[in-house]
């Protein structure tokens, strides 16, 4: 069907929304085209092409796009596409293109910021139209590119609002995963896991700030994993550091997850306070908090581990958890597929240890194989199977409604509260985005 | 690195040794036998198939030469593997219910390695159909057992399992070890 504004509007209402929202192709295009073809999507970090001739390949919406690096070492978004016949250029996930990418159907060349260097045989192009300079022959560049603090993303509209402006306050999350390094740079472990959920991109964000939810999902796999500890130590033996992400879902139970607070910020950005140890007492720790210290200063290293943040989610594209030193981004496939790409960095000059607690916690819940994960995958898809029948036509988001604290541009769940705020504000923004052509909130 | 990923990394991943009949015969028993386990879910007997500090692992990437201290599709010693089990058996487990059935064939068996006390390093290729709520999902790659020796059998120190589509995308979660 056409879609037109009130038809939109009139899907989100203060305290619900409507399954068409979650299910209906031809909104999923519009979705496309007014909200990820537009927003600041997140591409990659600068790591994942450290050499000149790098390329990594993303998704931005529905365009096939490429982060590259040229040989000056400066970083391109391009769209992977040959301007001669349309031909895909790169087709592995990353590479080194060499000096130039060649395109294999006829060996057209470019470099890698995208500009065409030759063709072969063109004497056969003499008095035609192409020019070896014009707009027409050069790979096309995404219409706005820029990173912050090494983590790029790409806008394929050609005005907006800047990339630092969008993030707002919630660039903290990107802060905190670079400044919790006592070497003052993070750096991304190549391996990167793939999942395609089988389910609506939206799903995915509401679940990431819904406090209600782990400690029901996850039982199985939190009573698990606190047998496992009281065994070992019976044993004698301490558990290892990371069992605890899991024994949590258990310990905290369905109702112990109120005491992280939730903040909505504009642009449909939402961060969650801090729980799962950001600083327990152990040696580790300790270690590390000694390294920020000499690197930083007393003060300064306070100031940053004492940020109380768990969880950054930028709208509409990723969701970062510093303390865990780890990053999710989301690519939608179609409005019942979504693939997300999962990776995790190394925080310079911090004792190993540190880092595999967050290999623990990469692992444990976001591996192929994760316990915990594989019960949030099946509760999207039975979300999706849900939202795809007659027999409702809403999604309520009542837990708190209308009792959300509004502090300056800042909307925040009551404390002590599990409440839906985040999933309220999301698709708030998300009306907005839909409706003021494409303009954003 | 782990002494028994330190055996399988010196291991020429191509050699055939000369074995007897009935070793052979021997180590081709053991890996039925862990199909037939893992297919029947026989999970006590699972924990027994490994050593005290023996390890399931699927790398994430093929050159990868140790499991310890980097990105896995599966590293999980008999702990891991315990919770595992606790976890799929809960009756809150609900993505895993009710459970998978499995079919395992295991194939193509080359011992590589005969140390003179008996133990062995051994490769493999497997195919395994896990059903699971209607569908049937296929699953296939190469093994690699470290071998011990024990009495009248043997106990996996390491099992390295190379999955064909390892880099994924996933569409699914392994939640049985293959």
């Amino acid at each position: 069907m056409t879609w037109t504004d009130s038809d939109i509007a009139a899907l989100v209402e203060p305290d619900r929304a409507h399954r068409k929202a979650y299910v209906d192709p031809d909104l999923f295009d519009l979705e496309m085209e007014r909200i990820f073809e537009r927003a600041w999507v997140y591409i990659g970090h600068e790591s994942q092409v450290e050499n000149p001739g790098d390329y990594y390949l993303a998704r931005v919406g529905r365009q096939p796009m490429m982060m590259t690096r040229d040989h000056n070492g400066e970083i391109h978004v391009l769209y992977n596409r040959c301007p001669h016949r349309g031909a895909q250029l790169c087709s592995a996930r990353q590479g080194n293109a060499g000096k130039r990418i060649r395109c294999s159907y006829h060996a057209w060349m470019f470099n890698l910021d995208g500009s065409l260097d030759s063709i072969p045989a063109i004497d056969g192009y003499d008095g035609t139209a192409l020019k070896i300079d014009g707009e027409d022959f050069q790979v096309q560049k995404a219409e706005r590119a820029t990173n912050y603090r090494g983590f790029w993303f790409a806008s394929l509209a050609e005005d907006g609002i800047s990339l630092e402006d969008h993030l707002g306050e919630a660039r903290a999350g990107f802060d905190q995963l670079i400044d919790r390094a006592p070497g003052g740079e993070t750096e991304v472990v190549g391996e990167c896991f793939h999942m395609i959920q089988q389910s609506n991109w939206k799903i995915f964000l509401e679940n990431q700030l819904d406090a209600s939810h782990p400690g029901a999902t996850h039982e199985s796999t939190g009573v698990a994993a606190m047998m496992v500890e009281r065994d070992i130590r019976e044993a004698g033996e301490a558990p290892p550091m990371s069992y605890g992400f899991l024994s949590d879902f258990a310990r905290l139970g369905i109702d112990g997850w109120g005491k992280f607070g939730t903040v909505g910020h504009p642009n449909g950005h939402c961060t969650l306070e801090g729980y799962m140890g950001l600083r327990p007492d152990d040696p580790d720790t300790n270690e590390y908090v000694k390294c920020m210290y000499d690197a930083y200063g007393e003060d300064r290293a306070e100031e940053i581990l004492g940020v109380n943040l768990h969880h950054s989610l930028i709208y509409p594209c990723m969701s970062i958890q510093p303390p865990l030193q780890q990053l999710r981004t989301i690519r939608p496939l179609g409005p019942d597929r979504t693939l997300s790409e999962i990776w995790h960095f190394r925080l310079k000059d911090a004792p190993e240890a540190i880092y595999q607690r967050a290999l623990g916690y990469y692992y444990l819940v976001n591996s192929p194989s994760t316990m915990v994960n594989a019960d949030d995958l099946f509760n999207w898809w039975k979300v999706q199977h849900g939202l795809e029948s007659q027999g409702g036509d809403w999604v309520s988001f009542h837990r708190n409604a209308g009792f959300d604290v509004i502090d300056g541009d800042l909307r925040k769940s009551p404390d002590g509260s599990m409440s839906e705020m985040p999933m309220r504000h999301m698709m708030h923004v998300w009306r907005d985005y839909m409706t003021a052509n494409g303009e954003g909130a | 690195m782990g002494e028994a990923a330190e055996k399988l990394t010196a291991s020429d991943p191509f050699q055939m040794a000369e074995v007897s009949v009935e070793t052979q015969l021997a180590v081709e028993r053991f890996l039925h036998r862990q199909a037939e386990i893992l297919d029947e879910k026989v999970w006590d007997d699972w924990l027994a198939l490994f050593t005290g500090d023996g390890h399931y692992w699927m790398p994430a990437r093929e050159d990868q030469t140790d499991g310890e201290g980097m990105p896995n599709i599966f590293w999980e010693n008999r702990n891991m593997m315990q919770m595992r089990i606790n976890r799929n058996n809960h009756p809150q487990a609900h993505s895993q219910a009710p459970n998978n059935r499995l079919c395992h064939v295991v194939s193509n068996v080359i011992i590589e390695d005969e140390a003179p006390n008996g133990d062995i390093i051994v490769r493999s290729r497997f195919h395994c159909a896990e059903y699971l709520r209607y569908e049937v999902r296929n699953f296939t790659g190469k093994y690699r057992h470290v071998l011990n020796k024990s009495d009248n059998s043997y106990q996996i120190q390491l099992q390295r399992v190379d999955l064909v589509n390892r880099e994924g995308p996933y569409e699914y979660v392994l939640q049985w070890w293959l």
